[in-house]
């Protein structure tokens, strides 16, 4: 296993590469970025078997990721590019002019590690649980991830592919809310409140595990936890409390920073927070 | 002229689910999904002959086409099956985003559209689907005429690479087209030679004009007769070559007028040879509750308004 030292550099590489990015643009997503940077490192730095250099979009006898909320698309190319799926220079034509790196992740510019577009909200679980079909048509026992944002689960379709998923056994799938119980107008209890996640999910028919999406030793343990739960019949939804903002102080505490770039200053303050530790691109 | 010979008289929809099983016995990697209709589109052969590959969602036309979306990962080809209706408008934005713009090999095959779904009334009756469907960059559309060529239309697009949206219908009409035929998208098929006007037409509308061809020739008027079964894309050099001879154009289908197969045409001939054009269509309106030959006849896109086009155009050409 590589050490928790080694991830928590990269992590902290991974939110300077955030910032910087959309501060470039004065556009794009830092909130939700920064509070997943634990999650998408234990993911690419450990957890997920695939093969950068030889990208397919089918990905078979590979581990596949479907990233929902495709609005933090800044975490996902940092951590992409970082783990060589494309050279870390390319992060910086982010949401310009003939860019592969659109603002939301597409498959359109041909982008190594992105298998499916996603930015309209509510789209990605059902695309993960048809790819985890198909790996049990082609008896492919590699898994399928999914992450989704906490809003998101305001769309009616992500609880058509929830019964779904349960009805069929689809086992193969672990998916992951990030519970930052932000959104862009508010906090997520007071522009339609979710209720109980919990026992939503449960009476949906999941096995829900839990996490600290901060703290990189709990969101392995997590999705190694996650791991043992598959092929027993059920889907997984592991509920990941995390800050959006996290890492950069003045952008924690609000629903702020779900979509506003750092000014100068700003981003003077983030950097200064986040030490280079990879080399900046 | 030439004369067509009626077969029998069939559904296109069991064109689809015929071909469809035909389909699962030769490629192993078609898979199906239906949205609670699998009656209605004939998918139960499939079904029954293929269970691990065919997928039922229930009434969840949107996680269907993402879960379509997701199966072409890993290299298998999806039929999603439902009505037109639920087939585009309900899930525009899924196609749009999930398959469309990540180029997935979806093939969309929706039943019941247009007024000739009948008696279930305008809720059901989409007539605006062709339109919704040839905006989308990349996605082939396909109406084709009878049983036979929605059979061969079905397994023809397995072999297609992208996004394909198959339209066809519910009633039982004239099957007349050769049983045997190979289906090339994009080809439109010439079935009747004429000089006078030009005729293209989509879906139940093709028998309606080779009916309306007969009555115009009493009149003297040489109607070409061209089936345009692949509105996109289209095959707009069969279209420019009739129309050059003709100088006229009437254009019919089951649609609406805006967005449909008259739209595609329309465009082609103002940006290369102008040409009078009238459209038998719906005419901005929504269906009713009714017997599909009495709604045909009330919203005016049955032979007799092809036959009238056909008249008026004439009379417009110098």
């Amino acid at each position: 296993m590589t050490d928790i030292k080694s991830l928590e550099k990269l992590t902290t590489q991974v939110r300077r590469d955030i910032v910087r990015m959309v501060h470039a643009v004065n556009s794009g997503h830092p909130g939700g970025s920064l509070g997943c940077a634990e999650f998408f490192v234990a993911l690419y730095g450990e957890v997920l078997k695939y093969n950068p250099k030889k990208f397919t979009i089918d990905g078979k006898g590979e581990d596949l990721f479907f990233l929902s909320n495709g609005h933090i698309s800044p975490v996902w190319y940092s951590v992409l590019a970082r783990s060589g799926y494309f050279d870390v220079a390319e992060l910086k034509t982010f949401r310009k002019l003939n860019s592969r790196l659109q603002g939301h992740p597409t498959t359109h510019e041909g982008l190594p590690g992105i298998r499916v577009a996603s930015g309209s909200l509510g789209q990605g679980l059902s695309v993960a649980l048809g790819a985890a079909l198909a790996k049990k048509l082609n008896n492919d026992d590699r898994l399928v991830y999914s992450l989704h944002g906490d809003g998101e689960l305001q769309e009616g379709q992500i609880w058509e592919a929830a019964m779904y998923a349960a009805a069929n056994k689809v086992d193969n799938i672990i998916s992951t809310v990030d519970y930052n119980g932000r959104q862009i107008d508010g906090d997520v209890e007071d522009v339609l409140d979710l209720g109980d996640l919990d026992n939503k999910w449960t009476a949906f028919g999941w096995d829900v595990l839990h996490s600290d999406g901060n703290d990189m030793t709990d969101v392995l343990k997590t999705l190694a936890k996650a791991k043992e739960h598959t092929g027993k019949g059920k889907p997984i939804m592991i509920i990941m409390r995390t800050e959006m903002g996290h890492g950069v102080d003045y952008m924690m505490g609000s629903h702020s920073w779900h979509g506003v770039a750092p000014n100068d200053d700003q981003l003077e303050k983030a950097l200064a927070q986040n030490e280079e530790t990879l080399g900046d691109y | 002229m030439k004369e067509y010979e009626v077969q029998n008289i069939k559904d296109t929809r069991s064109g689809f689910g015929d071909g469809l099983t035909e389909l699962g016995k030769t490629n192993k990697d078609v898979v199906a999904l239906c949205a609670d209709l699998t009656g209605s589109l004939k998918m139960g052969d499939f079904q029954k002959a293929f269970p691990d590959r065919f997928f039922q969602v229930g009434i969840g036309e949107a996680n269907m086409m993402g879960l379509a979306a997701g199966l072409t990962i890993g290299g298998k080809i999806p039929f999603t099956g439902t009505f037109a209706n639920f087939s585009t408008g309900r899930v525009y934005d899924q196609i749009r985003q999930s398959i469309a713009y990540s180029d997935k090999n979806v093939k969309i095959c929706a039943s019941h559209a247009g007024l000739t779904l009948g008696e279930d009334g305008a809720t059901h009756q989409i007539l605006e689907d062709i339109g919704m469907m040839k905006m989308l960059p990349g996605m082939t559309v396909i109406n084709p005429c009878d049983y036979n060529q929605t059979k061969a239309a079905t397994i023809a697009i397995a072999d297609h690479v992208g996004p394909v949206y198959l339209r066809f219908g519910r009633p039982k009409v004239p099957n007349f087209t050769p049983a045997d035929q190979k289906f090339e998208i994009g080809k439109a098929l010439k079935l009747i030679e004429g000089a006078d006007v030009s005729i293209f037409a989509t879906g139940h509308l093709v028998w309606k004009a080779l009916e309306a061809a007969k009555v115009l020739a009493q009149d003297g008027i040489s109607a070409e007769v061209i089936n345009i079964h692949t509105i996109k894309p289209l095959d707009v050099a069969a279209v420019l070559a009739s129309v050059k001879k003709t100088g006229c154009v009437v254009t019919a289908e089951e649609h609406m007028m805006n967005g449909g197969l008259g739209d595609a045409i329309s465009q082609v001939l103002v940006r290369n040879n102008p040409a009078p054009l009238e459209m038998v269509a719906v005419n901005d309106t929504f269906g009713e509750s009714g017997t599909p030959e009495e709604l045909m006849t009330k919203y005016n896109i049955d032979t007799e308004d092809v036959i009238k086009a056909a008249r008026k155009v004439v009379g417009r050409k110098k």
